[in-house]
């Protein structure tokens, strides 16, 4: 059967800086971080932005690091809106004031996704290893208060799936219409990390069951969308929408991405929109192409009745685990590489878990 | 009224705007999807604008197209509420 035609790409992740005032312990974005002399300008964004739109793209996702970090925020928010996209700001909401909301909400943006870190103030500030859980619930007013509906995204591991009960009930008294809880995906920082974030397969059952009560507590409420730990699943999760097929992401520096976790590819050549329009990187680059459809894979893959749903899972995963990113995620129970998260698993105990090292945030 | 109690005023929901797209067609964009829409589905969320109660909503496609039936509307309507595009409430 022929592969079917690319079609244009629905939505791309702005990554506008690696700047952050949190140091998360999962961070999934890169070991090393973009300096902020490298990072791109607000003309080359404001470029970038109307070739998405004319690609196709109608979401955009402002996110980094922290979005809030460069004062062009709302000239890029301003001019994406003015294409007639759908403006999403993903933030960890410091310095996001009543005022800031208001002006944001002013030139366009259309959502705001907050990250939480916990529900207990204590643990929250120590998971993002500064003290901003006081200002997140402030940021959470401002958004509301301009009138914006607001997601809730939290990142779900070891030191705080024990709370997701509490930390659904904080979020909804925020005013959240959507929240996603998250189990942590490993790449980057986070699987420096992978032992100290791993849970416990008692504590995502009693997750599981905690999650059934609150969907049941906050019937009619806010949308809960819970995102399950891959490690502990027979199958894996699939990779998005398929690779290229629907978005794209660009880094600080330029950089296009089939998925914001493909850094991790080193197999792959790097596509930089300073050097090739984004129109020819999503349709005619190797990096785009490698894993679209199904002809690049193998058995178990090739044959399995779930290849046009999980499209053979998270290729970034398959090439941290094997250094292969044609092989079978090793998530999935099929995969012949199993063991490599069998292992992984096997290390999780009940005693206390190894301690997490904070993020290194991008050097001044 | 077939499947929706009197008088149900939907509306959009918050988050959620609808655009046309020249390569497309019509669409509604949520915080984390694009639903592409049907002619007929555009049609009726033209009419959703948070004070039309359904009944109002099947008469004003009655001005604009034969045959429009309240059942078929509100299976829609209904659709769209799963699919987070619209709230049903009041």
């Amino acid at each position: 059967m022929a592969e079917p035609a690319v079609a244009a790409p629905l939505g791309m992740l702005i990554e506008l800086t690696h700047r952050c005032p949190l140091h998360c312990p999962y961070c999934s974005n890169p070991l090393e971080l973009a300096a902020r002399s490298a990072e791109l300008s607000r003309e080359q964004w404001l470029d970038i932005l109307t070739q998405a739109r004319e690609l196709g793209v109608v979401q955009m996702h402002f996110s980094g690091g922290e979005p809030l970090a460069r004062p062009d925020l709302p000239d890029l928010v301003g001019h994406a809106r003015q294409l007639g996209a759908y403006v999403n700001l993903v933030t960890s909401g410091v310095g996001l004031t009543a005022e800031r909301a208001r002006d944001l909400a002013e030139r366009g943006v259309d959502h705001v996704q907050l990250s939480l870190q916990d529900a207990d103030p204590e643990s929250g500030d120590r998971i993002a290893g500064a003290r901003v859980h006081a200002a997140k619930l402030k940021a959470a007013e401002a958004v509301t208060a301009a009138g914006l509906p607001l997601t809730v995204n939290v990142v779900l591991h070891r030191g705080n799936i024990d709370r997701v009960e509490r930390i659904v009930d904080l979020a909804v008294s925020l005013g959240a219409d959507r929240i996603e809880l998250a189990n942590t995906q490993y790449y980057g920082w986070g699987l420096r990390n992978r032992a100290a974030l791993m849970p416990t397969a008692g504590q995502l059952a009693a997750a599981r069951d905690a999650v059934r009560r609150v969907r049941e507590r906050h019937a009619g409420g806010p949308d809960l969308v819970y995102v399950a730990a891959d490690y502990y699943d027979d199958r894996p999760k699939p990779c998005m929408d398929g690779w290229g097929s629907t978005q794209l992401t660009v880094t600080p520096t330029g950089d296009v991405l089939p998925c914001p976790a493909a850094y991790a590819i080193t197999t792959l050549p790097t596509e930089n929109v300073l050097r090739s329009p984004l129109a020819e990187i999503w349709y005619a680059s190797r990096a785009f192409n490698a894993y679209r459809g199904t002809g690049w894979m193998r058995d178990p893959c090739r044959t399995c009745p779930e290849r046009h749903t999980d499209h053979g899972g998270c290729r970034c995963q398959a090439f941290q685990l094997t250094g292969d990113a044609a092989a079978t995620d090793p998530a999935c129970g099929l995969s012949p590489h199993r063991n490599l998260v069998d292992a992984a698993l096997a290390e999780v105990t009940d005693g206390p878990a190894p301690a997490f090292v904070p993020r290194v945030p991008v050097a001044p | 009224m077939t499947g929706l109690p009197e008088p149900t005023v939907p509306r959009l929901r918050p988050g959620v705007r609808l655009t046309s797209d020249p390569a497309r067609g019509e669409l509604a964009l949520l915080p984390e999807r694009v639903v592409v829409l049907n002619d007929t589905a555009a049609a009726v969320l033209a009419h959703c604008d948070g004070t039309a109660s359904v009944t109002r909503i099947v008469e004003r496609l009655g001005q604009d197209y034969d045959g429009v039936r309240t059942e078929d509307v509100c299976e829609l309507l209904l659709r769209l509420a799963e699919r987070r595009v619209v709230d049903l409430d009041g």
